[in-house]
């Protein structure tokens, strides 16, 4: 039984990495790409890993194999985000069945300012934070 | 917070007196060490609202977990099959979330669900701007992310 749960966990973790790799090659631009690339991949290791908690079920394995998947967790979807930021602003061409985009008409490119949208006379203004340069 | 170190340090006395250091005998000891917490909630204000966020936590994995693997199925099935059904798209999207740790909680969560990710928060903080790859049914789409917004946020409020 537990064999069987093991190579059903290995294999879907290799079929997802694959995905990730047939989607990097197929799909048509940047953004779309970041979609199977990172997911995907990250699952699949999740997926591998606890195949490997299970297979050797030590404690030090398993805790190694526990610390994987929570890093994985928490850097995959930064890094997804980091680069999917810089590609867009960059100016990265987007699909060309790309259905729409709010981002656009609320970024300046001269100053970065991104507004919300949602702003009324008042709070229009840049606040400055803590964080900004005096 | 104070909830989670007794409950950890319970666990440790459970291993401890019971003589026998292995991670099941852990998990026994801080199972135990929950059950004891919540019998004592109601005397000791330090401990309010941990017993309840516990079972709260767990349903947030599985359901976080379940939306993960449908996700990742639905994007697979685009990438493999021939003609692209997908019609991607950068939404705005209204956070409720506040802070700036609960604004990178919820960022994170949309990032690692196949089919959206986060593009950058407006300077407001009030918009989140998501690519998302499957905009067919926007209004589902919101739907499903407001409600992960909001099981999310209810983990630390």
């Amino acid at each position: 039984m537990i064999e069987f749960i093991k190579g059903t966990l290995l294999i879907a973790g290799s079929l997802f990495m694959l995905l990730a790799a047939i989607g990097l090659l197929r799909l048509p631009d940047l953004l779309t790409r970041m979609h199977a690339t990172t997911k995907a991949a990250a699952l699949g290791v999740i997926l591998i890993m606890l195949a490997a908690a299970m297979h050797f079920a030590e404690v030090g394995i398993v805790a190694r194999s526990f610390a994987i998947i929570v890093f994985i967790l928490m850097t995959a979807p930064v890094a997804a985000h980091v680069i999917g930021r810089a590609a867009y602003f960059v100016g990265s061409r987007l699909w060309s069945g790309t259905v729409k985009d709010e981002l656009r008409p609320n970024y300046d490119p001269l100053t970065h300012e991104l507004k919300s949208g949602l702003e009324t006379h008042e709070n229009a203004k840049r606040h400055p934070r803590e964080t900004d340069p005096s | 917070m104070t909830g989670a170190i007794w409950n950890l340090m319970l666990g440790l006395a459970w291993v401890l007196l019971s003589g026998d250091f292995s991670g099941l005998n852990m998990l026994v000891g801080v199972v135990f060490g929950y059950i004891a917490l919540v019998l004592i909630e109601p005397q000791v204000d330090s401990l309010k609202g941990y017993p309840a966020r516990v079972p709260r936590i767990i349903g947030f994995i599985c359901f976080f977990i379940k939306e993960l693997m449908q996700a990742n199925l639905r994007v697979a099935f685009d990438v493999l099959t021939p003609p692209w059904h997908m019609q991607p798209g950068v939404i705005a999207f209204p956070l409720s979330a506040r802070t700036e740790m609960e604004i990178t909680m919820v960022a994170s969560l949309i990032s690692l669900t196949p089919g959206t990710l986060s593009l950058d928060v407006s300077d407001d903080r009030k918009v989140l701007y998501i690519h998302a790859m499957f905009l067919d049914d926007e209004d589902e789409l919101r739907r499903s992310l407001k409600n992960m917004e909001h099981r999310a946020l209810e983990l630390f409020r």
